[in-house]
C-alpha cells in the first residue's frame, strides 16, 4: 500500500463508501508496455524473391510487433482490466444512457447467418431484410413516426440525415432559400456541428429561467429562413418541454421542420412519442435507448424516423414488405422517390441493429414502459439522496447538480476512487460546475445508495484531496495540457521523441 | 425468467419493497407522478410489441436469420470476409472493452486508450503518414471527411473534388451528401483499363481542384502503378492527394507516403470483422501539417502524476462537444470497438502474417483468374493489370443469368455489366475454389 492510499483509505467509512483499486501493470517503470515495446519485426518486401509483384508496385518493408497468441492474449486481457465498463459498476454519464447490455444480444449478433456480404442478392438474404423491416416497424411505433431508415451509423450521422432530408424537402418545395437551423444553447454539441456540416447558419436559442425553451426568444429566432429547430425532449437538464405543442406550431407556422434528438428518448418510452408531439423528423440512439454496447466509443446506430411527407427523401435503400411469396412474405430494397442518396457506404452498422432488434423484442411493451418508469424513478431517487444542489426540476431520467464551490472535474476524478464512474461534468453550462447525472433504470437501490454515498463523501472533501485524485485507478491524474501541446499520437512519435 | 422480473424490464432490478422505499424518499405515491408530460401529448396506447423470454428472443432471431441462404461469398468491392481468428472474438468481447463508453475519464480507461493508440500506430506504419485518428464510420464517410478537410486546409479556394469514374456508388453518394453543405462539387475523371487515366487526369486537374482521389487497389481489384504522377498532378494544383486503401493492401502495396499521398482513407474492418452486411471501420490518416484540422478522435501519449506514460483523448478542441458549429466534424460515437478488433487481428497476424495475407491476395486472384480463363466462353481477367484479391471476368453468357445459376449452386458473385462478373478470393477457403471453378464452368459455357 502506498502512503497516499493509506491516507485516504475509505475501507471503514461504513456509509457505503467503497474502496476501488483498478488493475495496474508496471514494467520498467511504465504501465503495460506497448506492443511495439515487446517486439518489433521487420519484413523486407521490395527485393524479396517470393514477392508476387514487381518491386515498383510494393513497399520496401513492414515493421510491426510479431508476438505469439499467448502473449497477445495476456496483453489484451491486461488492457481490458484497465478499462471501466458498465459491467464494472455504475456509469451515470448524463445524456449518454449507459445501460447494462444484456449478454444474449451478443450471441444473436454472432449467429453465422448474421454474417452476410452487403452485395448479396435480396433473394438470398431474406432473413436480414425481414429483421431490418421489423426493426423499422418497431422504431416507427415507438417514436410515432411513419417511416424509418436504419442506415445512419451513429446518432450524429442520424442528425446529419435529418438535416439533409429537411434540406431536400425544402428544396423540393421551392423553399431552398431557408438557410438557418435553430439550436438551443443547452443542446448536444453534435446538433450545432451537424447543422453547420449541412451548410446551415446556426441560430443559438437561449433558455428561459426555468431551463426550457424561451418562447419569446424562439419567436424572435423564427423566420422564413428557418429550415428547422433541433430539440431534445426532455432537454439536457432532464426537463420536459411542456410547451412542445406550441413550439411545434410556431415552427410549422413559419414553414420550418421540428427535429427530435433521440438522445433522451429513454425517459419517454411508452409515455410520449416525438411524432405525437409534432416532431417531423427524429433520430434514435439505439446504443443508448435500446442497450447495445457502446464499445468504448462505438459502433452505435442512429436510425431516423420521419413523418409521411418526408419519407420520399430518406436515404436509399430502405426495406419494404412485398406481399406473400409462396408461403412467406418477401422483403426487398427500394429507393425512396426523392432520396438524398446514401450516408454510409452500405447499410450502416448491421450488427448493432441486430442487437437493438433483439433487445426490443425481449422487452416488448411492458419492458419498455418499465424501463422509462424506473429510469425516471432512479434519477429522482438519486437526486434526493445527494448533498449537491440540483437547481432545475422536475426532471425526468437525468438531472444536473452543481458542484458549487468545488471544481466539477476534480469531483469526477475523486469519484473514481470510490469505484463509480462520475457523471458528465461542466455541461450543460447553464448550471455552474455541472454534474449531469443519469443513472438509468438498471441500477438497484443499493447501487444508487452507494453512488449517493460517493457523491456525498466527495462533497465533504477539501480541494487538496480532490486535486490529488484519482489515486486508486490505473493511472493517476493525466496531464492533458502537455498531451495537446506536444501531441504524440503513435509509437513512432514516442520513438522520435526519445 | 426469475420471479423478480415477471413483468417489466428484466434489466431493471428493483424489488417492490425497494421501489416503495424510493417513492417514499422522493415523496410521491406513484412513479407516474414523476412524468411532467402535458395530457395532450401523453401516449396512452400500446406499441403492440410482445415481450419474450430470452430463449424465445434467441429463437426468433435465429429463425429470422435462418431465412438467409448459406452461400460461399466470392464478393468484394470494398467489403471483405477474411477469416477472423478466435482470439479477436474472445478478447474484444471482454465486457470491459465492450461495455465502456468514450474515454472521457482516461484514468479508468487506459487499456482501451492504449489499444486505440496501438491502432493509430498500426495505421501510421502502414501509411507512412504521421497522424491517424482512431476511427470514422466507414470508407465512404472517411472519404467525405477527407473532402471537407481538403477544403479547410488548402491555401487557395476552389470547389472541385475529383474522383475516378469507377468509384463505388455508395462512396460517391455519401461523399456528395458530405459536401452538400459546402461549395464543393464532386466530378469524375476517366479510368483506363480500370486504373487512373493519367493523361485525362492531367487535363482534368486545374487550380480550382481541391482534392484528387484515387484508390489502390481499385474497386475492380487492379493495382495502380502511376500513383506518384497522380500525387504530382494534385500538388501542382495545390490540391490534396487522397488515397483510398485498406490495411491488408497497405501491407504489400506502395506506401502512401512514398507516392505523395496527403491523406489515406478506406475501410480498415477488412481485418477484425467478418462480413457484417457492410458494417465498417473508417480509416483516416494524414500528414502532420493538418493535425489541427483532423476530424474525429485522437489518442495521445502524456504522463500521469507519477510521471508514468499514460494515454488520453487529445486535441479535443477540434471536436463537436467543445467547438460546436466550428468543429472539424460532427462525429461523436465512432467505431472504437471495431478499431480494437482490427488492431487485435493485425497484431495476431504480425508483419509476416500481414504481408503473407496480402501476397496470397495477389497470387490466389491470379490463379483463379487463370483457371476461369480456361473455361470456354470466359475471359479472365479483362484488365491487363496486376490484381489484388479480385478481378473482373467477361462471360459470353448474360452475366445476370450466370450469377443466378451460380447462386443456385451455392456461390455469390458480383454482376457488373451485361457480360461482366467480378470475383473475389478474400476469405474464401482453399477447398471452395475447385467446386467454384467447376460450378462456373457448368453455368458459363
Amino acid at each position: 500500500m502506498t502512503d497516499d492510499a493509506r491516507n485516504h483509505d475509505g475501507d471503514d467509512a461504513g456509509d457505503g463508501r467503497v474502496r476501488y483499486d483498478q488493475a495496474r501493470y508496471v514494467e520498467d517503470g511504465q504501465y503495460e508496455p506497448l506492443l511495439s515495446e515487446k517486439d518489433r519485426t521487420t519484413v523486407e518486401i521490395g527485393d524479396s524473391d517470393d514477392s508476387p509483384l514487381p518491386e515498383d508496385l510494393t513497399r520496401d518493408s513492414l515493421e510491426l510487433p510479431g508476438l505469439s497468441e499467448p502473449e497477445l492474449a495476456r496483453h489484451y486481457t491486461r488492457l481490458s482490466q484497465m478499462v471501466y465498463g458498465i459491467d464494472s459498476g455504475p456509469y451515470p454519464l448524463g445524456s449518454c444512457t449507459m445501460k447494462y447490455n444484456p449478454k444474449f444480444t451478443e450471441d444473436v449478433a454472432a449467429l453465422p447467418k448474421a454474417a452476410v456480404h452487403p452485395d448479396r442478392s435480396e433473394r438470398s438474404i431474406q432473413g436480414t431484410l425481414e429483421l431490418l423491416y421489423r426493426l423499422q416497424d418497431y422504431l416507427g411505433r415507438i417514436g410515432g413516426m411513419d417511416a424509418v431508415t436504419l442506415q445512419p451509423p451513429a446518432g450524429a450521422a442520424g442528425e446529419f440525415v435529418g438535416i439533409r432530408v429537411a434540406a431536400a424537402y425544402h428544396e423540393h418545395n421551392g423553399e431552398g432559400h431557408r438557410n438557418e437551423v435553430i439550436v438551443p444553447e443547452s443542446a448536444h454539441g453534435t446538433n450545432f456541428a451537424t447543422a453547420a456540416l449541412g451548410g446551415y447558419d446556426v441560430v443559438s436559442l437561449p433558455s428561459d429561467d426555468g431551463g426550457r425553451v424561451d418562447l419569446e426568444a424562439l419567436e424572435a429566432a423564427l423566420s422564413e429562413n428557418t429550415a428547422a429547430l433541433m430539440l431534445t425532449n426532455p432537454n439536457t437538464l432532464g426537463l420536459f418541454e411542456r410547451d412542445i405543442t406550441e413550439i411545434a406550431e410556431m415552427v410549422h407556422d413559419v414553414g420550418g421542420l421540428l427535429y427530435y434528438d433521440g438522445a433522451n428518448l429513454n425517459a419517454l418510452l411508452g409515455r410520449a412519442r416525438p411524432g405525437d408531439m409534432g416532431f417531423d423528423v427524429m433520430h434514435y440512439n439505439v446504443h443508448k435507448t435500446f442497450a447495445t454496447p457502446h464499445g468504448g466509443g462505438g459502433p452505435g446506430a442512429g436510425p431516423v424516423g420521419v413523418a409521411d411527407e418526408l419519407a420520399p427523401f430518406l436515404p436509399a435503400p430502405r426495406v419494404r414488405k412485398n406481399g406473400p411469396g409462396g408461403s412467406e412474405p418477401t422483403y426487398e430494397l427500394f429507393d425512396p422517390d426523392h432520396t438524398i442518396g446514401k450516408v454510409h457506404g452500405y447499410q450502416g452498422n448491421w450488427l448493432v441493429l441486430v442487437k437493438a432488434f433483439a433487445y426490443i423484442a425481449r422487452l416488448g411493451d411492458d419492458g419498455l414502459n418499465d424501463a422509462s418508469a424506473k429510469a425516471v424513478l432512479n434519477a429522482n431517487y438519486l437526486a434526493s439522496q445527494i448533498g449537491y444542489d440540483v437547481p432545475y426540476e422536475p426532471f425526468h431520467h437525468e438531472f444536473v447538480a452543481s458542484a458549487g464551490d468545488q471544481d466539477a472535474a476534480d469531483v469526477a476524478k475523486r469519484m473514481l476512487d470510490y469505484g463509480v464512474h462520475p457523471p458528465t461534468t461542466k455541461w450543460p453550462e447553464i448550471v455552474p460546475e455541472a454534474l449531469m447525472t443519469e443513472p438509468t433504470e438498471v441500477e438497484s437501490k443499493k447501487t444508487l445508495d452507494r453512488l449517493a454515498a460517493a457523491f456525498n463523501a466527495v462533497a465533504e472533501e477539501d480541494d487538496e484531496t480532490l486535486e490529488a485524485a484519482p489515486e486508486r485507478t490505473t493511472a493517476r491524474r493525466i496531464d492533458q495540457t502537455s498531451a495537446a501541446r506536444n501531441p504524440q499520437l503513435s509509437w513512432h512519435a514516442l520513438e522520435d521523441e526519445s | 425468467m426469475n420471479g423478480l422480473h415477471a413483468t417489466g424490464s428484466p434489466y431493471a432490478p428493483h424489488t417492490d419493497d425497494e421501489r416503495a422505499a424510493m417513492l417514499e424518499a422522493v415523496d410521491i405515491d406513484a412513479v407516474e407522478d414523476l412524468f411532467d408530460i402535458p395530457a395532450d401529448v401523453r401516449f396512452d396506447d400500446e406499441f403492440g410489441i410482445d415481450a419474450r423470454t430470452e430463449r424465445e428472443t434467441r429463437r426468433l432471431v435465429r429463425s429470422l436469420l435462418g431465412r438467409n441462404d448459406d452461400l460461399t461469398e466470392l464478393l468484394g468491392r470494398g467489403h471483405y470476409g477474411y477469416y477472423v481468428p478466435s482470439l479477436v472474438d474472445h478478447l474484444a468481447d471482454r465486457s470491459e472493452f465492450l461495455t465502456s463508453y468514450t474515454q472521457y475519464q482516461p484514468e479508468v480507461s487506459q487499456g482501451f486508450l492504449q489499444a486505440l493508440f496501438e491502432y493509430q500506430s498500426l495505421l501510421v506504419e502502414l501509411t507512412g503518414l504521421e497522424v491517424a485518428n482512431c476511427s470514422m464510420y466507414d470508407a465512404a464517410t472517411a472519404l467525405g471527411e477527407a473532402a471537407t478537410l481538403a477544403e479547410r486546409v488548402r491555401s487557395t479556394s476552389g470547389h472541385r473534388v475529383l474522383v475516378p469514374d469507377l468509384l463505388l456508388e455508395g462512396r460517391r453518394s455519401t461523399l456528395e451528401n458530405y459536401v452538400a453543405g459546402t461549395d464543393l462539387e464532386v466530378e469524375t475523371y476517366p479510368t483506363d483499363d480500370a486504373n487512373v487515366d493519367l493523361d485525362a487526369l492531367a487535363d482534368a486537374v486545374d487550380e480550382d481542384t481541391v482534392m484528387v482521389y484515387a484508390e489502390n487497389p481499385t474497386v475492380r481489384g487492379t493495382i495502380e502503378g502511376g500513383l506518384e504522377r497522380v500525387g504530382d498532378l494534385a500538388h501542382e494544383a495545390d490540391a490534396l492527394f487522397v488515397l483510398g486503401s485498406d490495411p491488408v493492401a497497405l501491407s504489400l502495396l506502395q506506401r502512401p507516403a512514398d507516392v505523395g499521398a496527403d491523406a489515406v482513407v478506406g475501410d480498415a474492418s477488412v481485418l477484425g470483422l467478418p462480413t457484417s452486411y457492410g458494417m465498417g471501420l473508417g480509416l483516416f490518416a494524414c500528414r502532420e501539417d493538418y493535425l489541427r484540422q483532423v476530424p474525429g478522435r485522437l489518442v495521445g501519449a502524456s504522463e500521469d502524476a507519477t510521471d508514468r506514460r499514460a494515454y488520453t483523448l487529445t486535441l479535443q478542441t477540434r471536436e463537436q462537444h467543445i467547438r460546436r458549429e466550428r468543429a472539424t466534424s460532427n462525429i461523436c460515437t465512432n467505431q472504437a470497438w471495431v478499431a480494437l478488433r482490427t488492431a487485435m487481428h493485425a497484431a495476431y497476424l504480425g508483419p509476416d502474417g500481414m504481408v503473407d495475407l496480402a501476397k496470397r491476395g495477389v497470387m490466389r486472384a491470379e490463379d483463379l483468374a487463370d483457371r476461369l480463363d480456361e473455361i470456354v466462353g470466359v475471359t479472365a481477367p479483362i484488365h491487363d493489370r496486376h490484381h489484388f484479391r479480385e478481378f473482373v471476368a467477361h462471360v459470353d453468357q448474360p452475366a445476370r443469368a450466370v450469377a443466378d445459376d451460380l447462386e443456385q449452386l451455392g456461390f455469390a458473385v458480383h454482376v457488373l455489366g451485361e457480360h461482366e462478373i467480378q470475383v473475389c478470393v478474400a476469405g474464401v477457403p482453399d477447398e471452395q475454389i475447385d467446386p467454384f471453378v467447376d460450378a462456373f464452368a457448368e453455368v458459363a459455357r
